[in-house]
């Protein structure tokens, strides 16, 4: 071994990342920093207003002495058919739930298609009739809509948008910046479903197994705990980014500080298993029929009660509380006994060998 | 027994804590060589269960922050060819070269894939004989014997369009590079549990002998690392410097000999670049000449590769001990997950993550 | 570098000359490499690494090491005196 290297241990450095990229990158769709910095950066600046400042999952307006809420979301999952669901399904149960988790009651939705030159007619009819028993299901109607056409190559396969409008027949506000230390955080059921079924499809990273995708519309579920309590603060669907993102988002909205236990954050056996071999964190992966709320303490039991009653909520249950200790980070308690603080992922969810 | 709840235990753990409190008389400082072990560590919160008097140091055990720069320039450059399909473990697509990064390749218009198995490489090879599949085989010797099965497969199917860009880089040599620095604090090595599955241990033997140091091979769950670090608390109280065995479910004196077999009849040892050190004699796996025609360092010769190395980051003194991530002067400053100055800023994987986001905490959890 | 995933393996096959199986990680399959562990057979487990076992897991020395420190644990929580118990 050569003296030099033994002289120069000290010099050993990191490689710098490069974070100025003149590019949009995968990243930036991840739901994770680099998603919140581009949101920041370029978005904000230019569209700045009270509604869309609040960065909820929906937009609430007030309108001819009634509050609708308005919510837009766009997917473009690869593959187009998963274990339990579709990208038609999903298209019209996330912004079902985005509406629900402002606790608006949806109606009336928009879909917009992208199509690739060549996409078979017999896959886009089975995401259409896919779609239309969503819609039955969530008990909304699709009442506009347009659909283009792409060169081959340039579109994968399908890109849906679907837009919605729902209205809220309560007087309350549910927003993201409502929790208060104290209050308690509540999940519907087991994290990770989605992402890890979609994950079970993708070419090369692919394995068997029952994992199935949890898309569902919530509104229901969310009417239920409405009419138990008012002490909800905030709804939040842990979509992309998973429940993470989502107790970093309503923490820094709130500048309150989030604790959750490792022990009481229900995951599938199977699911746990896949981010094992993997690599990947069960906290920072998609759910589509999920959500985690952060309500009053004196109401947790009766509203976690309501939770069980309803198919959706039946593995419903208290997984932390908000605290005015270390605002604006998550922190979990490990099974262990240690703790570790739950930070924004920076980028794309990736497998790791390390 | 399935091998990973029963070593997951919160009450054996405490336990075993408790073990190392009554032990110890002073304090010592102690390296965890294996990235994955630093992952453990951080994700289960055991650094700060551990007593105050040990320091735990990260080890460079990572592909991130060890795969020489100029391999992941190359890979850069060749993953940019039109003619390419570049094929990679996730790790890698993060980890920035001098200018670029193979996400930004990407989103430049490359074909990148990420892949969990070599062998995933090597089909994709097969089914797509019009592109040139190339696959990034870094990591250490846990990774070597599946990227030789790899280039032995490829060489049985006569495959020619299936090449790899080797990086693999070796542990004992690092540890000694590290041992024979003259400010080296570190008093105890956690060997990394799988590499020593395929490798054995007589490496460290040598090593802990002429540096007096004790050297125990340790797994990956939480109770495995305190285990591992109890036993090298105990040696270092009683003034003992051996190879002990933490492990002993997966790893074996002489490890995996078909593993190893496989692994010499494929590469052979070399001089390794370690990324901001410079070269470390015999660190490292290349192709053996056999092989040659799979060496996409050969199939693509890239010319004027303008390998840059930055300078403000001062991991090499933290890896030593000597300084903790909070010293560094860029550290929570120039330096933070939002703008972060080197790759274990970048993830919260990353060593210096970890300290950030307990530091942090710490700070305001206490105010 | 270090990702290894305990799994039991459920069935062995050859594909291209190479000794496969497919390895049950707790409700997920996965194929897996079987070439470095020649003599592990259908039931046992594995060390997993990117698609490849790289050892056998040994189930009794996995017992003894737990038993051990249980009872080690256990033996240190009756005594409580720092120093007095012998933990190997």
């Amino acid at each position: 071994m050569s003296p030099e290297a033994a002289m120069d241990i000290a010099s050993l450095t990191c490689p710098l990342p490069v974070t100025d990229s003149p590019r949009v990158l995968l990243g930036h769709g991840s739901g994770g920093r680099m998603s919140a910095n581009l949101l920041q950066q370029m978005f904000l600046p230019r569209f700045g207003n009270p509604y869309l400042n609040r960065l909820d999952d929906q937009a609430v307006l007030e309108v001819g002495g009634q509050r609708i809420a308005f919510t837009t979301d766009s997917f473009v999952v690869r593959p187009l058919f998963f274990p339990g669901g579709d990208i038609g399904r999903l298209a019209v149960n996330g912004t079902v739930n985005d509406l629900a988790m402002g606790g608006a009651r949806p109606l009336f939705l928009s879909a917009g298609f992208i199509l690739e030159e060549g996409l078979p007619l017999d896959d886009l009819a089975a995401i259409l009739d896919s779609m239309q028993a969503a819609c039955q299901e969530a008990g909304v109607l699709l009442v506009t809509g347009d659909t283009k056409v792409v060169n081959k190559g340039s579109g994968d396969q399908c890109f849906i948008n679907t837009a919605g409008i729902g209205l809220l027949e309560h007087p309350w506000l549910l927003s993201a910046d409502q929790a208060q230390p104290g209050d308690v955080v509540i999940l519907s059921g087991t994290i990770g479903d989605h992402g890890m079924a979609v994950m079970s499809r993708r070419e090369g990273l692919d394995f068997e197994t029952e994992i199935r995708s949890d898309t569902a519309p919530l509104a229901g579920l969310v009417a239920s705990m409405l009419e138990a309590s008012h002490e909800i603060r905030c709804l939040r669907d842990p979509t992309r980014g998973g429940l993470a993102s989502a107790l970093n988002e309503l923490a820094r909205a709130s500048r309150v500080g989030i604790e959750i236990d490792e022990e009481r954050v229900p995951i599938h056996p199977a699911v746990h298993a896949a981010c094992e071999l993997l690599g990947i964190d069960p906290l920072y992966v998609a759910n589509e029929g999920k959500l985690v709320g952060i309500v009053g303490a004196a109401d947790a039991d009766v509203i976690i009660d309501r939770m069980r009653r309803h198919p959706l909520g039946s593995e419903g249950s208290v997984i932390g509380r908000v605290t005015e200790r270390h605002p604006k980070m998550v922190v979990m308690r490990t099974r262990i006994g240690g703790s570790r603080v739950v930070d924004l992922h920076s980028g794309e969810l990736l497998p790791r060998i390390c | 027994m399935k091998y990973v709840d029963e070593f997951r235990s919160g009450p054996l753990v405490q336990g075993v804590l408790g073990a190392i409190r009554r032990t110890l008389t002073r304090p010592w400082t102690i390296m965890e060589i294996c990235g994955g072990q630093t992952h453990s560590i951080v994700k289960n919160g055991l650094d700060e269960m551990l007593p105050q008097e040990i320091c735990l140091v990260h080890g460079p055990g990572c592909p991130v922050c060890v795969t020489p720069l100029e391999s992941i320039d190359r890979a850069i450059a060749i993953a940019g060819r039109p003619d390419v399909t570049f094929v990679s473990f996730g790790d890698m697509l993060r980890v920035p070269g001098s200018t670029s990064d193979l996400f930004r390749v990407k989103s430049a218009g490359g074909d990148i894939r990420v892949v969990y198995s070599p062998l995933d490489a090597v089909r994709l090879a097969q089914a797509r004989p019009d592109r040139e599949v190339v696959f990034f085989g870094i990591g250490f010797e846990t990774t070597a014997p599946a990227n030789a099965m790899a280039v032995l497969q490829a060489s049985r199917l006569r495959l020619k369009n299936f090449s790899m860009l080797v990086s693999h880089v070796l542990v004992p040599p690092a540890i000694e590079a590290l041992l024979s620095s003259p400010d080296n604090r570190v008093q105890a090595f956690l060997a990394a549990g799988h590499v020593c599955t395929v490798m054995g241990w007589t490496e460290y033997e040598p090593l802990a002998a002429q540096y007096r140091v004790p050297i125990v091979v340790t797994g990956f769950e939480p109770l495995d690392i305190v285990e591992g670090i109890c036993l090298a608390v105990r040696q270092l109280e009683a003034g003992r410097a051996e190879v002990e065995n933490q492990y002993s479910r997966s790893v074996r004196r002489e490890g995996n000999r078909p593993a190893q077999a496989v692994i010499r009849e494929v590469f052979e040892v070399c001089n390794r670049k370690w990324r901001g050190i410079g070269e470390i004699s015999r660190s490292g796996f290349r192709l053996r000449e056999p092989y040659a025609t799979f060496d996409a360092e050969r199939r693509f010769p890239i010319l004027g590769v303008m390998t840059e190395e930055p300078s403000v980051c001062i991991s090499g003194l933290v890896l030593q001990g000597r300084k903790k991530p909070g010293d560094c002067p860029a550290f929570g400053t120039l330096c933070t997950p939002e703008r972060p100055l080197g790759a274990p800023m970048v993830s919260s994987e990353g060593a210096c993550a970890a300290y950030y986001q307990y530091r942090r905490y710490r700070q305001v959890a206490h105010a | 570098m270090c990702l290894g995933v305990p799994g039991r393996i459920v069935e062995t096959y050859e594909v291209a000359g190479l000794r496969m199986g497919r390895v049950d990680f707790g409700g997920v399959v996965k194929e897996a490499c079987l070439e470095y562990v020649p003599e592990a057979r259908v039931g046992e487990y594995t060390v997993i690494h990117v698609g490849f076992a790289i050892g056998r897991l040994d189930e009794a020395e996995a017992l003894r090491n737990l038993k051990f420190l249980e009872e080690a644990g256990l033996l240190a929580s009756e005594v409580g005196d720092p120093g007095e118990a012998d933990v190997p």
